[in-house]
């Protein structure tokens, strides 16, 4: 066997190699039941989550909980399925938190709660802003 | 409202695009017609380059012109600028927007091309052809004209109004109408990184255009070898020009964004990287051509894929299609489909033409010897491939997410949950061969070497790289296997590029570039392994208060909660926060707010004292100076055996109108590690703070009493005439009380006032000492006993959230990045020298 042929094997091993550990490390997005039901039997892979905050009838954001020394905080996401969650997150809560349109949140459910490892703000950009400052004049 | 600059500025648009298509055309007739038309041909086609290049000019100080002169009916000044901006950041406005960066890019290669176009004799017809489509492709993105009849919009103009950008109902009340400021340009973006750190990149990005365009020049006229001299030089060039612009981007992410590192694995970092490593693997299969006369194939097809790689970075991070994948919000300009015919159309063309070609290509039938340099080198290049690859296949989950939902299907693939855990574990062991190979293949590369001599060359650098780790890892402290790998690596591709560069040093300092580069490498990686590996978060809470009994007990907190003026221990340092500062625009320094004055301009405050900064006045008593009132500083003080060791002011910046809080890192930076620090959460100053409830006491001048826990003092009582600059008539009465407070650090005076209006109404105005917490309010006057009646209330104390890490040998990496550039400096004058010679 000629070394070329060699390298070219070894090199097809190692995409394929890639391949399947990118298939096996990619996460998915999911709702909040089936990221219950993958953790109730055993599997710990962290997951995203995409949803909006719970408000009331007004449009005021409620259910955020901050601990008492302000370094860490839950929220309740309703996922796609209307399906409400508490949703811990062990960081201080971003400022902009209460801004954002939608939350994607990675992380996975231990012992019946759900621990974001990360969440992800989509906050209104400044480009779809329709309304233009009048009131320096 | 000044129309003529966004005319003209639109109309060089167009003849930018359409000079770039005749010069393609006219260029293209050079390199087919007869001796005597050609040089018809060629003077038409350099007079329309010309015109090009002009044109691009032109639209650039159009555009200009609008950002600094705030014309805010422009839709581009409005939402890039405003008028406090200072002027270095009026450059950063200029490419903030995709518009200007697209610009950007074709000003860079228009003026690369007038360059190659006097410098290039043989080539210019062919090659320019290529840079002509490229340019009117890159011009299109920003023509702004909608194509009659189809009702297709062809680009997005950095050149329109606001009235017609924006549907806002003053436009129909008032067509005419100009804001008096703009929205302002991203905070995160107003860094001097960012002025010099996007041209970089995107020379970086245009320089990889040369290379392509030669290789295609080449097989179009069946000069299968002959273009990889000239290309060579530019490839280089575009080498290190690329990864100095990416390598700045990681050091503004570690100096601006607060993830704590440099690197963040975001789909936009690796739309970057992939065709940066694929440019170094192209630029060493070259060489081995060049050397050899083998690869060649190799590397026409690493060439065509560089730019591939280019166009498809450029797809992925305009088109909006990274949307839910990426931090980065990205906005879609409805380009989507002209970036996907760009991108098709050079794909399709590259790949039509070499395969048309393909059985022309000389190749040799020799097979490399293991002991030959090409042998090293081309499987070196192959890791660099195999490295992109890896990268480039998650970072594109969102395509084939579109893909299949184009076919119909359904697909709910995300990346990776921990990216850089993710992508680090692959890169680092790819790292490791990179390093194992190019030490070695520069062996080879300096001397021949047989099965015989291989012992004898390899032994001493193998021993001194032994010892080297030895000292090192008796230093660090590595235990872990992996880390331990990765050291040795980094140190034996250091240690045989010294060997090399010694040797290579004495016959020919001009051929040292190689093995400079390699070291940097070397470098680099030992510097990411530590940085990296060993960063530790050394905030760590410890008070045990949670916020839920369901969580589980790994919930551990990497912030710290630190009250003003309460010294806490973190990380072998005394850690105290100080308070608030603002930063004066004009003078170097940190001002305490409570020491100034607002005024009804918000970039203006007065000094209520003289303003000493580490122990030098910077500012005098009632001097207006200028601020940026988003931003807030908080000062950190670090001390070690009772001595500061450092004053760090981490930044936070307010704004809504760009989507909120930007907190920036301040760093402490020591030769062997740097603490790196941010705010996670600062006080809301909006909020009115809780105050407990009245406590009132009774005490008498010079009679000490506590407030808070602190000591404090009624020092005396004083009539006074003028409350805020405004006179009392005869028929008041008030009186301003003097109370002492002494801090942990410094002594507070609360004055609170006992006002009797017209003998019947009485007020009361209470006096806050911010930085403790308590507020003092003159209740009653009891001239019987000479006794007074004060008001305690007190509020938790001022406070800030930190985070803060230790980044170990972080200094060998950007030590490393420098001698990567000497190096790549060194090796592209070498063959741009070549090159000139050979001409």
């Amino acid at each position: 066997m000629k070394k070329s042929h060699i390298i070219a094997i070894v090199v097809i091993a190692a995409c394929i190699a890639i391949i399947i550990a990118t298939a096996g490390d990619a996460s998915t997005y999911v709702t909040f039941d089936q990221a219950y039901e993958m953790a109730s039997v055993g599997n710990k892979t962290h997951i995203h989550v995409v949803g909006d905050l719970k408000k009331d009838d007004a449009g005021n954001i409620v259910g955020i909980e901050k601990s008492a020394d302000n370094l860490s905080f839950s929220f309740i996401l309703i996922d796609e399925n209307k399906k409400e969650q508490k949703v811990f997150y062990n960081e201080p809560m971003p400022p902009d938190f209460t801004r954002s349109e939608k939350v994607v949140v990675i992380g996975s459910y231990q012992n019946n709660s759900f621990i974001a490892s990360k969440i992800l703000l989509k906050c209104p950009s400044k480009y779809q802003e329709e309304k233009i400052k009048t009131t320096s004049l | 409202m000044h129309y003529l600059i966004g005319d003209l500025g639109h109309l060089f648009v167009i003849l930018s695009f359409v000079t770039s298509i005749i010069s393609a055309f006219a260029y293209w007739k050079a390199a087919h017609a007869s001796t005597e038309e050609q040089l018809a041909w060629l003077q038409n086609a350099r007079v329309s380059f010309y015109l090009h290049g002009s044109a691009v000019l032109g639209v650039v100080v159009a555009l200009f012109v609008i950002i600094y002169n705030h014309y805010f009916e422009y839709h581009y000044a409005y939402s890039h600028s405003s008028r406090h901006l200072p002027g270095q950041y009026m450059i950063s406005c200029f490419w903030e927007g995709q518009e200007g960066s697209f610009l950007l890019w074709i000003f860079w290669q228009a003026l690369i091309g007038l360059f190659l176009i006097k410098t290039q004799r043989q080539w210019e017809a062919p090659v320019m052809v290529v840079f002509g489509l490229v340019q009117a492709f890159l011009a299109s993105m920003i023509l702004g004209v909608v194509i009659p009849g189809l009702d297709i919009k062809l680009g997005s103009s950095p050149f329109i109004l606001l009235r017609d950008a924006m549907d806002d109902p003053i436009f129909k009340l008032q067509p005419d109408f100009i804001p008096k400021d703009g929205s302002g340009l991203n905070p995160l973006l107003q860094n001097y990184w960012m002025v010099i750190h996007p041209p970089t990149l995107f020379l970086g990005f245009a320089l990889t255009l040369v290379p392509f365009a030669f290789c295609m020049a080449g097989l179009w006229q069946r000069q299968y070898d002959a273009w990889i001299k000239p290309a060579l030089p530019w490839a280089l060039l575009g080498g290190a020009i690329l990864g100095l612009g990416i390598l700045m981007g990681g050091y503004w992410a570690y100096e601006t964004l607060n993830f704590g590192g440099y690197w963040n694995w975001d789909p936009v970092e690796n739309a970057v990287y992939v065709p940066w490593l694929v440019l170094i693997a192209s630029i060493h299969t070259m060489i081995i051509y060049k050397n050899n006369r083998t690869a060649l194939k190799t590397a026409i097809i690493l060439n065509i894929a560089v730019f591939v790689l280019i166009l498809y970075s450029t797809f992925l991070t305009r088109s909006g299609i990274l949307g839910d994948a990426s931090v980065h919000s990205f906005t879609d300009l409805g380009l989507s489909g002209q970036l996907l015919i760009y991108l098709l159309f050079f794909t399709g063309v590259a790949i039509v033409l070499a395969a048309v070609r393909w059985k022309e290509i000389p190749t040799s039938e020799k097979e490399a010897s293991v002991y030959s340099r090409e042998f090293w080198i081309f499987l070196g290049a192959t890791t660099l491939c195999l490295m992109g690859f890896q990268v480039l296949l998650p970072t594109s989950i969102p395509v084939y997410n579109r893909l299949i939902e184009i076919l119909g299907g359904e697909s709910n693939l995300a990346p990776p949950a921990d990216q850089i855990g993710f992508y680090s574990q692959w890169q680092l062991w790819f790292g490791v061969l990179v390093a194992l190979l190019s030490g070695t293949g520069q062996f080879f590369w300096w001397k021949r070497i047989d099965k015989n001599t291989l012992l004898k060359e390899l032994a001493y650098p193998v021993l001194i790289t032994l010892i080297v780790f030895a000292i090192l890892i008796s230093l660090t402290r590595i235990y872990d296997p992996a880390y331990l790998v990765i050291t040795l690596a980094g140190v034996y591709l250091i240690v045989s590029n010294v060997k090399v560069l010694l040797s290579v040093t004495k016959v020919n300092a001009s051929l040292s570039g190689g093995a400079l580069a390699h070291i940097g490498v070397g470098m680099m990686l030992i510097g990411v392994m530590f940085s990296s590996g060993y960063s530790t978060v050394v905030s760590l809470n410890n008070t045990g208060m949670l916020i839920s009994k369901d969580l589980p007990t790994e919930f551990n907190r990497d912030n710290l909660l630190l009250f003003i003026n309460e010294p806490r221990t973190m990380a072998g340092y005394e850690i105290e926060y100080r308070g608030e500062r603002v930063e004066p625009r004009n003078v170097a320094g940190y001002v305490n707010k409570n020491d100034i004055d607002l005024t009804l301009d918000p970039y203006k405050v007065v000094a209520k004292k003289d303003i000493l900064f580490k122990g030098k006045k910077i500012l005098n008593a009632k001097d207006t100076f200028e601020i940026n009132p988003e931003n807030t500083y908080y000062e950190i003080e670090l001390r070690k055996n009772n001595e500061v060791v450092a004053v760090l002011y981490p930044r936070v910046q307010i704004n809504p109108s760009m989507g909120g809080f930007i907190a920036s890192p301040d760093i402490k930076r020591n030769v062997t590690r740097d603490l790196y620090t941010h705010v996670s959460l600062p006080m809301n100053r909006e909020e009115e703070p809780e105050w407990s409830e009245l406590e009132e006491i009774r005490t008498r001048i010079n009679q000490q009493f506590f407030v808070n826990d602190y000591v404090a003092v009624l020092e005396g009582v004083t009539r006074i005439t003028e409350i805020e600059g405004f006179e009392l008539s005869d028929t008041d009465v008030a009186v301003q009380a003097k109370i002492k407070v002494t801090g942990e650090r410094d002594t507070y005076y609360a004055e609170p006032i006992f006002l009797i209006r017209d003998r019947t109404q009485v007020g009361r105005l209470p006096s806050e000492v911010n930085d403790l917490g308590i507020r003092i309010t003159l209740i009653n006057i009891h001239p019987d006993s000479n006794e007074f009646t004060l008001g305690l209330n007190t509020r938790q104390k001022d406070w800030v959230i930190i985070k803060a890490m230790e980044k170990p040998l972080i200094n060998i990496l950007w030590l490393g990045t420098g001698v990567l550039m000497v190096g790549f400096s060194i090796a592209l004058v070498r063959r741009f020298k070549e090159f000139s010679k050979a001409a």
